[in-house]
């Protein structure tokens, strides 16, 4: 009977966000538009980045090298023949990019095919690191983002160097990245809450213990990490399909920065946590610009300062550390069951589950 | 390539090695205490170069001056580091601590970029460092030796403190027992606090020191250093100072000689560096003269 209700509420749900999209995609302003497509690429990055952080507990820093594989693979397929010409002007791509681009109804293919790039990039730097217990993670996957950087400004046969590509097809909608949304909160709350998610918990508390309990470590947190990295995978490509430009300084370590900033502040561990805060990151990104724009405090004119937004977003990080570590959700989900307990007269409250 | 070219190029290794190892062991030092990589170090190398710039700049110290100054200055920023951000999340899960770093290693890099701006400044280099000495047949920028040489004095003086003073034995008891070592009424607090100090200064005269081979600052000076730098600390074995340094001369070496050999493909160097971070991760992941750090259950 819970189970049902739960089920029909979710569809519920589901039903009013697609008619939400459907009156968005024609009626919306444009700015808005764009900014909630951000906030859903935002969403996919960010709950994709909290598996391995957050709920299998190992310090990444490698999202941004992720997005970058995934927005180039997107970039490269769906980049039309002609335009292929125009921006590898100095010298020619490479085979076989040059000889094909996929049609339009294929967008799919290319999204699959970002993060089946972006998953083997995960397995390249997963494989060596994760083996070891410690922190060679961290340092392995910001390595990997500065060498995706290095490749990215440096093979210019496939990625046109600090040039970029430009003009790629806008196929990103928001049906494209509210569904990627939708799809990636759906899979990764329901992988959480499988016997592969408690590994992944039981990991995080005490490797010793979740070793001795049979759990293979090693297996458990490559295959989050790969995971994590095919999703980021994705959004690269959902990114470089939204906004059609993309160059190497697109994905720097800023990029995974801000995705820490989202998981962080959804509490890390929180799958719904992280998609709540992503879109309100990606308005609040939007909302703060004022700090880097001239203000008139006055008589006095106060010129822009930029970079101001990050020192905002940084001082951010290290107060939510010391003072508000859990976060806003904590490691609980926003779940039916939370939601119906509110009601008074409801049924009893439940253990609760990890 | 000719002997002289090798001779060139043997100071340029020497050079960028001793100052990947000065910064690797700001790393390791922390790391063999706290378990925390603190991201925010390579940032204090940027902070020292600017310190530097701006006693010359402001005060026309000499250089050498400038350069304890810069060194003591950075001290104080590194004690104020650990005091504000990280002794606060100390007890905190380990990925805690780990976010806070890269907190402080992004304010750092954006506080320099709104107070003292984007743009590169032109490094002030004392005459010394641009004498050119003829050593058999070899040209050598007066940077290329003198920076090993201070860079040699400094880890003599470092060995001095860890392994002659008070202080110093506090630091290595801390490392092997963090606990225990509190029972024996030591100030744990206040032996992490020097440790940061210690650490930041060698890390600022690692920033001064690069500025005078490089001689331009801008506020992201540090990331590219510091990731290597800590690579060269994992692949010398991380908690070993001599790993660090042994780790950071083979760095600087296998840069140099990569552009060296093939400078067509010098955009790469960073890649190679990857490389051999992946590959001792794979085969020897303690490092050279790493012990395996013990798991305390």
């Amino acid at each position: 009977m819970r189970g049902r209700l739960e089920t029909f509420l979710t569809l519920a749900v589901l039903g009013l966000f697609a008619l939400f999209i459907a009156w968005a995609e024609g009626n919306l302003n444009p700015y808005y538009q764009r900014i909630l497509n951000t906030a859903f690429v935002y969403v996919v990055a960010a709950v994709g980045y909290n598996l391995v952080n957050g709920i299998a507990g190992q310090f990444s820093l490698g999202p941004n090298a992720f997005m970058a594989l995934g927005g180039y693979t997107a970039a490269l397929l769906m980049l039309p023949l002609t335009q292929k010409q125009m921006v590898w002007f100095l010298q020619p791509l490479v085979w076989p990019f040059n000889a094909f681009s996929l049609p339009g109804h294929l967008f799919i293919v290319a999204l699959l095919a970002a993060g089946l790039v972006a998953a083997l990039g995960g397995l390249l730097v997963g494989y060596p690191s994760l083996r070891l217990r410690g922190d060679y993670l961290a340092i392995a996957t910001f390595g990997f983002g500065e060498i995706i950087f290095v490749l990215a400004n440096n093979l210019i046969p496939l990625t046109n160097g600090s040039l970029g590509i430009k003009a790629i097809p806008e196929y990103t909608n928001l049906w494209w990245s509210g569904g990627a949304a939708v799809a990636t909160l759906l899979l990764v709350r329901n992988l959480a809450s499988s016997s592969f998610g408690r590994a992944m918990r039981a990991i995080r508390e005490d490797e010793v213990a979740a070793e001795a309990m049979g759990i293979n470590i090693f297996r458990t947190k490559l295959l989050a990490f790969i995971l994590s990295a095919f999703l980021g995978g994705i959004a690269g490509a959902l990114l470089a399909t939204l906004i059609t430009t993309i160059s190497p300084t697109l994905f720097t370590f800023t990029m995974t920065f801000n995705l820490l900033i989202i998981i962080v502040l959804g509490g890390l561990g929180s799958v719904t946590g992280s998609a709540v805060t992503a879109l309100i990151f990606a308005f609040l990104q939007e909302g703060l610009r004022f700090l880097e724009a001239p203000t008139r405090i006055g008589p006095w004119l106060v010129p822009g300062i930029p970079g101001m937004r990050m020192v905002v977003f940084s001082l951010l990080l290290v107060f939510l550390m010391i003072f508000y570590r859990r976060g806003l959700f904590g490691r609980s989900e926003l779940s039916w069951d939370l939601l119906l307990r509110r009601l008074p007269g409801r049924r009893q409250s439940r253990a609760p589950h990890l | 390539m000719s002997f002289q070219t090798f001779v060139q190029q043997f100071f340029n290794g020497v050079s960028l090695g001793s100052l990947y190892a000065l910064i690797a062991i700001g790393y390791t030092m922390v790391y063999g205490i706290l378990r925390l990589i603190n991201f925010a170090h390579g940032d204090v190398f940027m902070v020292g170069a600017y310190l530097f710039f701006y006693l010359v700049a402001l005060f026309h110290l000499p250089w050498y001056l400038a350069l304890a100054g810069a060194m003591l200055l950075a001290a104080g920023v590194g004690m104020l580091i650990d005091r504000a951000a990280y002794r606060p999340v100390r007890e905190a899960p380990r990925i805690s601590a780990l976010i806070t770093a890269v907190g402080v290693a992004f304010l750092l890099e954006n506080g320099a970029i709104v107070a003292l701006g984007a743009r590169p400044k032109a490094f002030p280099r004392p005459a010394v460092m641009t004498q050119v000495y003829q050593i058999s047949g070899a040209n050598v920028l007066g940077v290329s030796f003198w920076v090993p040489v201070l860079a040699l004095v400094l880890l003599a003086l470092l060995l001095l403190l860890v392994y002659r003073t008070k202080v110093g034995m506090a630091m290595r008891a801390v490392a092997t027992d963090m606990e225990a070592t509190r029972l024996m009424g030591v100030d744990v607090d206040r032996v992490i606090s020097y440790t940061f100090a210690v650490g930041s200064a060698l890390a600022a005269a690692g920033g001064i020191m690069w500025a005078f081979k490089y001689p331009q600052i801008q506020p992201l000076m540090g990331v590219y250093p510091g990731w290597k730098a800590f690579t060269a600390a994992v692949v010398g074995g991380i908690g070993s100072i001599a790993g660090a340094t042994l780790g950071g001369f083979l760095i600087g070496m296998v840069e140099i000689l990569f552009v060296a050999f093939f400078p067509m493909h010098s955009g790469y160097r960073d890649a190679v560096i990857f490389a051999l971070l992946i590959l001792f991760l794979l085969v020897r992941p303690t490092g050279i003269l790493g012990a395996p750090l013990k798991e305390k259950v």
